[in-house]
């Protein structure tokens, strides 16, 4: 099947292509270089005048896990006002802030999504991540292993064991929980929780293991660097939406000491505690110290106005924060000697000035770092906003009069704290064609997603050019999967599954004997129990694993 | 003879993954590590193999055929039972919504007590490998632990070592509402579990005033339910005092009008602890006939838990209206289709509606059904998933025999294919 893609405008910053008229050649899935004059082309498709990029991707979005079906669980108004039926091709299900798996494939697709990675899955849920993962149709997705409050690592870290120990743990773990990167959230804190410690600075001791938040990072980010892992340690920091919590995010990216490292949904880490309700914005100071540090990467985690959920690992902030919960009904676990999880409901108003104030420091973020290649398009979905409103987000960046308009509107004292205002950048199609597509799939590992020369495969969104750009983005007229025509006008007409991408780091036995003894004696599994094996993803007919190249290790 | 080890339970809830299992042709032997729910559960012999339309012998093909028929014209089917493994419950879900069903898990109505304290109010809970390694304190309210699940205690109380217990004998338990009725709450050295007894009607008044005292609030009265007021005091004092209370419960024990208030109560004691600095976590009990499986693939599938109707087109969720019993009772269903993988004594309810059994080999009908399709048992004839008690560890079930018996998702599949 060779598929012509005729005379579309081509953003595509993986190969330096700027809104170029070009053609694309599908065959089999992949996109192919111009065939010869003789190759008969199954079927074209008149683009002129349209926008077209690879698909997009989501690099950190909570769309597999416990937590995820915890918030759904909660929340039965919520998925009562937004009820999805079922047609002749498409399941059933619900939508709005948590929506039901097959909803949620659906309608990232809708909106020329093709994948979406997971990044807080627990290594004791990592079953249940990949299974609900493997009930959302179309989207490729992966999920990052969460380590940094798990008693294995910290009783490592206490023993001083060397740092090969916990690059095999590290690699150990990545292949057992079946993931493509390591996460860390709010590290030794989710740990420290357990032994009632109720806030965790970076250099706090656990009062148990007295290891440092600080030294849970530089350990695995050298560990992640030294196994080749392509994807940076991808860490949430110390004190999550604690007024003056910039300073902690400014000595944690300067901590790392050059390490690679990915901070995540840093508008909620990035206060200052200036100003009338000592509540201000850090985020100048953190795009300052981005742009200077090559080695950082950062989401925003932008906040948008009105009801959601959030859900996370880290249950010590969380039930700090649980006094806002809206509704006020909330769930806290610790789990397992190995992470734990906080589902908060939030309803973020405009006339609040902290969510005012919020909404202004993320958008201050995205237009004041420099680099498109290191910033990323989130709302940390659910937990900012849900992920349906990330073409509302995409205007507000790429549309300043709108984006002033809508400023006007908010609480007034928020308005006099941000800068937004006087900031005169608009997002261009290529910024966020790198941010959501090519820098997305740079940072991840995944070498053929994410651009559109040849080799790649054919994950492919085509869109109207509208001056508004929230009507664009919404509403793409093709989006194409592995070459297969999968949504038409904004709608589904094709039902694929997609892959799961993985790494598959080596490791030394001789960890595997060690953490033998550690299950047996104080965990509740087996350690062979506990390992997902390949054909618990493939077994249904519909999954398949991808895995993906390392860097050079040492 | 084959011995398959390491060998995970769906019957149980507390996810025993430790037992030894010989293997002689289809016949299993629990050697070791069996206990009064898994080792029956697991012995039980074959009997039937072959699926019955009418009490009579059929294919699967054609007992696949009937079944869709029955279900063609139907226009509001229950799917009650819903006791199996993940993918048996995907493919009940998808066979759901393809036929405008009620789905109904059988524990439903015991776990909407969990559920309705859940939604309206949320919790702050633990899992098993927390309760093992850091639990000094258990206070069990309202159902006799050990025989609801017999390894309880020699797994996560009495076990070997904790991390950051130094004795595990010094754990301290506790039961308000039943007493246990057995010894294995006591501890290997001899240290044995306070009970305060009353009976379940009791329970809500003896937990409105734990909380009133947890919270430091006067009680004038000296006795509730016959407990002593000051014998509730020092439990208060206790889970204030310790490091790392655990308080249990069973939803499906809480046999009482109204007992999503108790749960409630005892999920907002928790919270009240948690904000006088110390912890405290609530461990609900669970995970028996695939019901956490069922709420938990339910929930991801249409983000409510198993008690949803798919008639209108799309989910919806109601914990009372959507009863297997009360809809048979009211005459809102027109045909039921059971399915219980695990338990061939758990049989359909009575009814003269159409009726497509998906059951373990050798249930007993009292009316044979119109269908009736033996099918696999996760984890025994066939690979699966089930969710332990405490929500988050889904168990990789294992095959430990090769007995033809077709798996709960391949059957409603092809269902759904001949619909
Ligand atoms: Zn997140």
């Amino acid at each position: 099947m060779l598929i012509k893609l005729t005379g579309g405008k081509v953003y595509d910053p993986a190969n330096g292509i700027d809104g170029k008229q070009q053609d694309i050649y599908i065959q089999d899935g992949r996109i192919v270089n111009k065939p010869g004059l003789d190759v008969q082309i199954d079927q074209e498709y008149n683009l002129k005048g349209k926008v077209v990029m690879s698909g997009a991707i989501d690099m950190h979005t909570h769309i597999g896990g416990g937590k995820g079906n915890i918030a759904r669980t909660l929340l039965p108004e919520d998925h009562r006002a937004d009820p999805v039926a079922r047609t002749a091709i498409t399941r059933s299900g619900c939508g709005h802030a948590m929506p039901s798996t097959f909803v949620t494939g659906y309608r990232y697709a809708e909106m020329g999504y093709t994948a979406g990675f997971e990044p807080a899955v627990l290594p004791v849920n990592a079953r249940q991540a990949h299974m609900e993962m493997g009930d959302i149709p179309i989207l490729d997705k992966g999920g990052y292993v969460m380590l940094g409050s798990d008693d294995y690592l910290l009783r490592l870290l206490t023993a001083k064991k060397d740092q090969k120990a916990v690059n095999d743990y590290v690699a150990w773990t990545l292949n057992a929980a079946k993931a493509i990167g390591v996460k860390v959230v709010n590290a030794g804190g989710i740990n420290a929780f357990k032994f009632n410690q109720r806030k965790l600075d970076l250099d706090e001791k656990n009062a148990h293991y007295e290891v440092t938040p600080r030294q849970i990072l530089q350990t695995l980010a050298t560990a992640v660097k030294e196994l080749g892992i392509p994807h940076p340690l991808h860490v949430h920091g110390c004190n999550l939406g604690v007024p003056g919590n910039v300073e902690t995010t400014l000595d944690t990216i300067q901590g790392i000491g050059g390490l690679p490292m990915h901070l995540t949904h840093i508008q909620f880490h990035s206060y200052g505690t200036e100003g009338d309700f000592k509540f201000s914005s850090g985020a100048a100071r953190i795009a300052e110290a981005v742009n200077k540090h090559k080695n950082i990467t950062i989401d925003v985690g932008q906040v948008l106005f009105g009801q959601t959920v959030t859900a996370s690992g880290d249950n010590m902030r969380q039930h700090a924060n649980h006094k806002l919960a809206n509704p006020n009904k909330w769930v806290c676990m610790d789990i397992e000697c190995d992470a734990g999880c906080g589902v908060v409901p939030f309803k973020y108003r405009d006339q609040n000035f902290v969510n005012a104030l919020q909404w202004a420091i993320g958008l201050e973020t995205f237009l004041l770092v420099d680099d498109p290649w290191r910033i990323f398009l989130t709302t940390d979905h659910p937990n900012g906003a849900p992920f349906t409103s990330y073409p509302h987000l995409i205007r507000l960046l790429m549309d300043k009069s709108f984006r002033n308009e809508m400023l006007a509107t908010l609480h007034p004292e928020a308005q006099k704290m941000t800068t937004l205002a006087s900031i005169n950048r608009e997002y261009t199609l290529n910024e966020i064609a790198i941010m959501t597509r090519a820098g997305a799939a740079k940072l991840i590992g995944l070498e053929d997603r994410g651009g559109l020369g040849a080799g790649n495969w054919g994950d492919i969104t085509v869109y109207t050019e509208n001056a508004d750009r929230q009507l664009m983005f919404e509403k793409p007229d093709y989006v194409f999967k592995n070459g297969e025509l999968v949504v038409k006008d904004g709608k589904v007409v094709k039902v694929t599954w997609g892959t799961t991408h993985i790494v598959k780091p080596d490791w030394d036995t001789a960890i595997e004997k060690d953490l033998q003894k550690y299950f047996d004696r104080y965990l509740t599994m087996k350690l062979g129990n506990f390992k997902i094996s390949d054909d618990e993803i493939t077994e249904d007919g519909r999954g398949s694993l991808t895995a993906h190249p390392l860097r050079n290790g040492v | 003879m084959t011995e398959i080890t390491d060998v995970p339970s769906p019957f149980c809830g507390i996810g025993t993954d430790d037992l030894v299992i010989a293997v002689e042709g289809v016949s299993l032997t629990v050697t070791k590590n069996g206990c009064a729910v898994n080792t029956p559960a697991f012995e039980q012999a074959i009997t039937d193999i072959a699926p019955r339309i009418a009490g009579k012998e059929v294919s699967l093909d054609v007992a696949v055929t009937k079944a869709a028929a029955l279900l063609k014209d139907t226009r509001q089917p229950v799917f009650g039972g819903c006791a199996t493994d993940v993918n048996g419950m995907r493919a009940l879900l998808a066979l759901a919504d393809k036929s405008g069903a009620v789905v109904d898990n059988m524990n439903f109505t015991g776990a909407r007590r969990n559920f309705l304290a859940l939604q309206d109010s949320g919790w702050m809970n633990t899992t098993l490998a927390e309760v093992k390694n850091r639990c000094d304190l258990l206070l069990i309210v309202g159902v006799d632990l050990e025989r609801f699940a017999p390894r309880f205690f020699e797994r996560y109380l009495w076990c070997e070592a904790a991390m950051f217990l130094a004795d595990t004998g010094q754990r301290e338990v506790i039961y308000l509402g039943k007493a246990p009725s057995g010894k294995a709450s006591t501890s290997p050295k001899g240290r044995k579990a306070q009970v305060f007894a009353c009976a379940d009607a009791d329970l809500p008044e003896v937990l409105a005033v734990l909380r009133a005292l947890v919270k430091g609030h006067p009680v004038r009265a000296e006795a509730v339910g016959g407990i002593a007021v000051s014998d509730l005091q020092m439990i208060a004092g206790k889970l204030q005092a310790a490091q790392y209370s655990v308080v249990t419960w069973a939803a499906a024990a809480l046999a009482f009008s109204q007992a999503e208030l108790s749960v409630q109560m005892l999920c907002e004691i928790v919270k009240d602890i948690n904000n006088q600095n110390t912890r405290c976590s609530g461990l609900p009990l669970g995970g028996k006939d695939g019901d956490q499986t069922a709420n938990q693939v339910c929930g991801w599938t249409t983000g409510f838990p198993a008690r949803t109707r798919f008639s209108g087109g799309f989910p919806e969720y109601d914990p009372f209206l959507y009863d297997t019993r009360q809809m048979l009772d009211r005459g809102e269903a027109d045909a039921l289709v059971w399915v219980q993988a695990f338990n061939a004594d758990s049989t359909p309810p009575k009814t003269t509606l159409p009726t497509i059994v998906l059951g373990r080999s050798g249930m007993v009908f009292e009316r044979e059904p119109d269908v009736f399709i033996p099918v696999g048992t996760p984890g025994v004839d066939h690979a699966g998933h089930a969710y332990r008690m405490d929500n988050v560890v889904a168990i990789r079930l294992k095959k430990l025999r090769d007995s033809g018996l077709p798996s709960t998702a391949q059957v409603l599949a092809a269902i759904e294919q001949a619909l």
